[in-house]
C-alpha cells in the first residue's frame, strides 16, 4: 500500500495499487514512523505537561461548543475544527514568543486560544456578537488578535502564505528577532501562492531575511480530496527542497515529538533569519468544515483507526504511565469544561454588533496632510 | 414540462450536452469522487469516467489556464469554481488570456470556455467568501455573463453557453440550488441577451438578476395589495453581457419609472450601467430619476444583523418605489 510518507520512503510501492481511496491513504501507524518519536530525548517536567494536557482539552471541548453551536443555528457561516490536530499548534506555540507573529488559514480557533485570546471572545466572534475577537465581522474564518500575536485567519486556500514571508522580512528589516509560524494545508501547497511565496522565503532567506517557520499541517485531505488525488509527488516536504528550504517531519499526533521538533527549528530560524519547513503527519476527525459527505472520501474505520492515536489520548496515557492520578485528570478535564462553557454562556448572553460597526474599519483614517 | 431543481437543471443540461458532443468535459475541485460540494455533478463521474470528469487540486489559476488551452484546441470545458470567490486566484487567466484571445490572434483561435460556480452572498460567509460579480466580469469585452434565476432558465442557458464559442461566465444564484421549478424536456436554448419580463405591471419597473428577482417578485405582490395599489413590472436581466437594452427601455416607455436592484457593490456596478442605458434611451419617458439599490459599501459582515443590514431589502425597495412615484411610505 502507498502512503503519504511511506511512498516517498519506499518509492517501489507508489505505482502499484489503484485501490479504492481509503486503501491508498496514510495509516495512524505510519505517521507516528515520521519521526523518531520525541518522547525519548523530551525531558518534561509532569507540571508543563499537565499545563499542556489543559490546553488541548480546552480546544478539543471548544471545538466540540462551537459544532454545538453550528447545528442549533447559533453559528453561521463556515466552521472548520481543530479536532485531531491540537498537538501541532500546542507544541509549536509552545516556543512563541513576544516578538513572534502568527498567520493562518481558516482553521484558527486553537491557534487563537494558544496564544492567549480569551476563550469568550473566541467563542463570541463565532457566535457573530458584538463581543467577539474581531467586533463580528470575520466569524469563525478570520480571527485576528494582533496584541496577541495573531494576524489572521485567512479564508482563500493558499492566499496567507505570501503574508507570512513579507512579514518575515519585516521582522528582520525592523531589526527584531522574532520569526513567523506560517501554519497551511496539504490541499494549499498546490496552489502557486505556495510555490511563489516560498521562492520568495528560500531567496530573501540566503540573505538572513526571512525568518519563515513553514508549518505544514498534512491532515491528508484537502476537504475531499486525499494527498495521494492531488499530487502526483506525494512527499509533501521535499516541495521546500525546490526553494532551497531544509525541513524535516514529525509525527503531528505526539505532541512530545511536536515539541522536540518545535523547539529546534524555532530557534534555527530565529538565529538564523532563514525559513525552515516541518510537515506535520496528523489527521481531522472532524468533517472538513461543520458536516461533509465523510463517507465518500474516507471510511469509517480510517477515523477510528487515528481516533486510537489521538493527541490528548497519548498524552493521557504518558502521564498515566508518570504516576499522575485518574483524578487529577478528571480534575484538569472538569477545569477545561468550566472555562469552555464560560465561553458558551459569554457568547450567547453578549449583544449583537450595533448596526453602525457595519460602516466602521473600512478604510484606516487617512494621516493629516495639512 | 418536468419539475427539477435548480441543481438538477445545471446537471441535466451540462450531461445532455456531454452526451451528444465528446469534447465536453467538466473539471473542478472535488466534483468527482465527491460528487460536488453543492451536488451539482453528483453522478457524473460514475457516469462519464475520469477523463471527462476531472477532479483537479486546489489551483484555480492553474486548472482553468489548462481548460482554456482545452478550449483552445477544440475542446469544451466546463469548469466548475467551487464558488466564484475563488475565481480572483484564476483572474489573470480569464480576462488576460480567455476573454482576448480571440482578439490577439486576429480571429485564429477560440475559446469554448464555460466557467460556471455558486454567486453571491447572504449565508453568513463573510468578507472572502460572498462577492457578486456581474459588474467585475461584465466589464471585459470578449466575455459573455449570464446569471439565471429559475431553473428552465439554468437550463437553457447552460446549453447555450456550452454551445458558445466563446467563454461565458455563468454566476449561479447559489442560495436557489435546492429550489424548484418547471423546465421543458429535451433541448430549449434560452438565448444570451434577452431580458424576460418576469411580471408584468404598468406603474414602475423593478429591473434585476439573479437571486434577486425572487426578491423583486414578492415587493410586486406587496405593492399589489397597498392601499392604493401600486402594479410592478419586473424584469429579469439574465444576460449582463451581452446585454438587452430594448427590453428596459420598452417597459420603462410603458410606467415611466425604474428601480434597479443588486447585491452588488453601486460604484461602477450593472445598476450604474442600467440607469445611464436609460437616461440615454428613454429620458423624455421617465417621470423620476432611476433608483439604485445595492450593497452596502464595505466588505461583507459575518454577523448576521449585519450581512442583513448589507443587502437590499424588500424595505429598501419598496421606499425606492415610493420614491419614484413621489409617495409617502
Ligand atoms: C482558493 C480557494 N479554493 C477553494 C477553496 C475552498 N476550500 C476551503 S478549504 C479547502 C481545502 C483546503 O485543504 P488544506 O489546505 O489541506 O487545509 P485543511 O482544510 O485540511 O486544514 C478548500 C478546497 C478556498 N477556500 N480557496
Ligand atoms: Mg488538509
Amino acid at each position: 500500500m502507498s502512503t503519504t510518507k511511506g511512498q516517498s520512503r519506499s518509492r517501489k510501492a507508489s505505482s502499484q495499487d489503484d485501490g479504492p481511496v481509503a486503501e491508498r491513504s496514510r495509516t495512524a501507524r505510519e505517521a507516528a514512523a515520521a519521526s523518531n518519536n520525541g518522547a525519548e530525548t523530551m525531558p518534561l517536567d509532569t507540571e508543563k505537561i499537565l499545563e499542556l494536557y489543559k490546553k488541548m482539552n480546552v480546544i478539543r471541548l471548544f471545538e466540540d461548543a462551537a459544532q454545538r453551536g453550528f447545528r442549533t443555528g447559533k453559528v453561521g457561516g463556515y466552521l472548520h475544527l481543530y479536532s485531531g490536530q491540537e498537538a501541532v499548534a500546542t507544541g509549536l506555540l509552545e516556543y512563541f514568543q513576544d516578538t513572534d507573529k502568527v498567520i493562518t488559514a481558516y482553521r484558527d480557533h486553537a491557534h487563537a486560544l494558544l496564544l492567549g485570546s480569551h476563550p469568550t471572545e473566541v467563542m463570541a466572534e463565532i457566535y457573530g456578537k458584538g463581543t467577539g475577537l474581531v467586533k463580528g465581522k470575520g466569524g469563525s474564518m478570520h480571527l485576528f488578535d494582533v496584541e496577541n500575536g495573531l494576524w489572521g485567519g485567512y479564508g482563500i486556500v493558499g492566499g496567507h502564505i505570501p503574508l507570512g514571508v513579507g512579514m518575515a522580512y519585516a521582522l528582520r528589516y525592523q531589526g527584531t528577532d522574532g520569526i513567523v509560524q506560517l501554519y497551511f494545508g496539504d490541499g494549499a501547497i498546490h496552489n502557486g501562492a505556495f510555490h511563489e511565496a516560498a521562492n520568495l522565503a528560500g531567496l530573501w532567506g540566503r540573505d538572513g531575511m526571512n525568518p519563515t517557520l513553514f508549518i505544514l499541517e498534512n491532515n491528508n485531505y484537502g476537504m475531499g480530496t486525499s494527498v495521494e488525488r492531488a499530487t502526483a509527488m506525494t512527499d509533501l516536504s521535499a516541495k521546500f527542497d525546490s526553494y532551497g528550504i531544509e525541513h524535516e517531519d514529525v509525527d503531528g499526533m505526539d505532541l512530545f515529538a511536536v515539541l522536540d521538533v518545535a523547539k529546534r527549528a524555532v530557534q534555527r530560524v530565529r538565529e538564523t533569519g532563514k525559513p525552515y519547513a516541518i510537515e506535520a503527519m496528523t489527521y481531522r476527525i472532524a468533517p472538513h468544515g461543520a458536516a461533509d459527505f465523510l463517507e465518500r472520501y474516507r471510511t469509517k474505520e480510517e477515523i477510528a483507526e487515528w481516533r486510537k492515536r489521538d493527541p490528548i489520548g497519548l498524552v493521557e496515557a504518558r502521564l498515566l504511565e508518570s504516576g499522575v492520578s485518574d483524578e487529577t485528570l478528571d480534575g484538569i478535564k472538569a477545569d477545561a469544561k468550566a472555562i469552555v462553557d464560560e465561553a458558551v454562556r459569554f457568547a450567547e448572553e453578549s449583544p449583537d454588533p450595533p448596526l453602525d460597526e457595519l460602516y466602521t474599519d473600512v478604510y484606516a483614517d487617512t494621516v493629516d496632510t495639512e | 414540462m418536468t419539475v427539477m431543481t435548480y441543481r438538477e437543471a445545471l446537471r441535466s443540461a451540462m450531461t445532455e450536452e456531454m452526451e451528444r458532443d465528446e469534447s465536453v468535459v467538466v473539471m473542478g475541485e472535488d466534483i468527482g469522487v465527491y460528487g460536488g460540494t453543492h451536488l451539482v455533478t453528483d453522478g457524473m463521474l460514475e457516469r462519464f469516467g475520469p477523463k471527462r470528469v476531472i477532479d483537479t487540486p486546489i489551483a484555480e489559476g492553474g486548472f482553468t489556464g489548462a481548460a482554456i488551452g482545452m478550449a483552445m484546441m477544440g475542446m469544451r470545458p466546463i469548469v466548475e469554481m467551487m464558488t466564484w470567490n475563488f475565481s480572483f486566484q484564476a483572474v489573470d487567466q480569464i480576462i488576460q488570456n480567455a476573454a482576448k484571445l480571440r482578439y490577439f490572434s486576429g480571429g485564429q483561435v477560440s475559446v469554448p470556455l464555460v466557467i460556471r460556480g455558486p454567486n453571491g452572498g447572504g449565508v453568513q460567509l463573510s468578507a472572502q467568501h460572498t462577492h457578486s460579480l456581474e459588474g467585475f466580469y461584465g466589464h471585459f469585452p470578449g466575455l459573455k455573463v449570464v446569471s439565471p434565476v429559475t431553473p428552465h432558465d439554468v437550463k437553457g442557458m447552460m446549453l447555450t453557453a456550452i454551445r458558445d464559442p466563446n467563454p461565458v461566465i455563468f454566476l449561479e444564484a447559489g442560495a436557489l440550488y435546492g429550489t424548484k421549478g418547471e423546465v421543458p424536456e429535451g433541448e430549449e436554448l434560452v438565448p444570451f441577451g434577452e431580458a424576460r419580463i418576469a411580471r408584468e405591471g404598468t406603474d414602475v419597473t423593478l429591473i434585476g438578476y439573479g437571486r434577486q428577482v425572487n426578491m423583486l417578485l414578492r415587493v410586486a405582490d406587496k405593492l399589489e395589495r397597498e392601499a392604493e395599489s401600486i402594479s410592478a413590472e419586473v424584469v429579469d436581466l439574465r444576460s449582463i453581457r451581452p446585454f438587452d437594452e430594448r427590453t428596459i427601455v420598452e417597459s420603462v416607455r410603458k410606467t415611466n419609472r425604474a428601480v434597479v436592484v443588486q447585491e452588488q457593490w453601486r460604484w461602477y456596478s450593472v445598476a450604474s450601467e442600467v440607469a445611464a442605458i436609460l437616461q440615454e434611451q428613454a429620458f423624455d419617458d421617465l417621470d423620476a430619476p432611476v433608483e439604485r439599490v445595492s450593497g452596502a459599501e464595505v466588505p461583507a459582515p459575518y454577523a448576521r444583523n449585519l450581512e442583513i443590514e448589507a443587502f437590499p431589502s424588500e424595505q429598501q425597495i419598496v421606499d425606492a418605489v415610493h420614491r419614484v412615484l413621489y409617495r409617502k411610505g
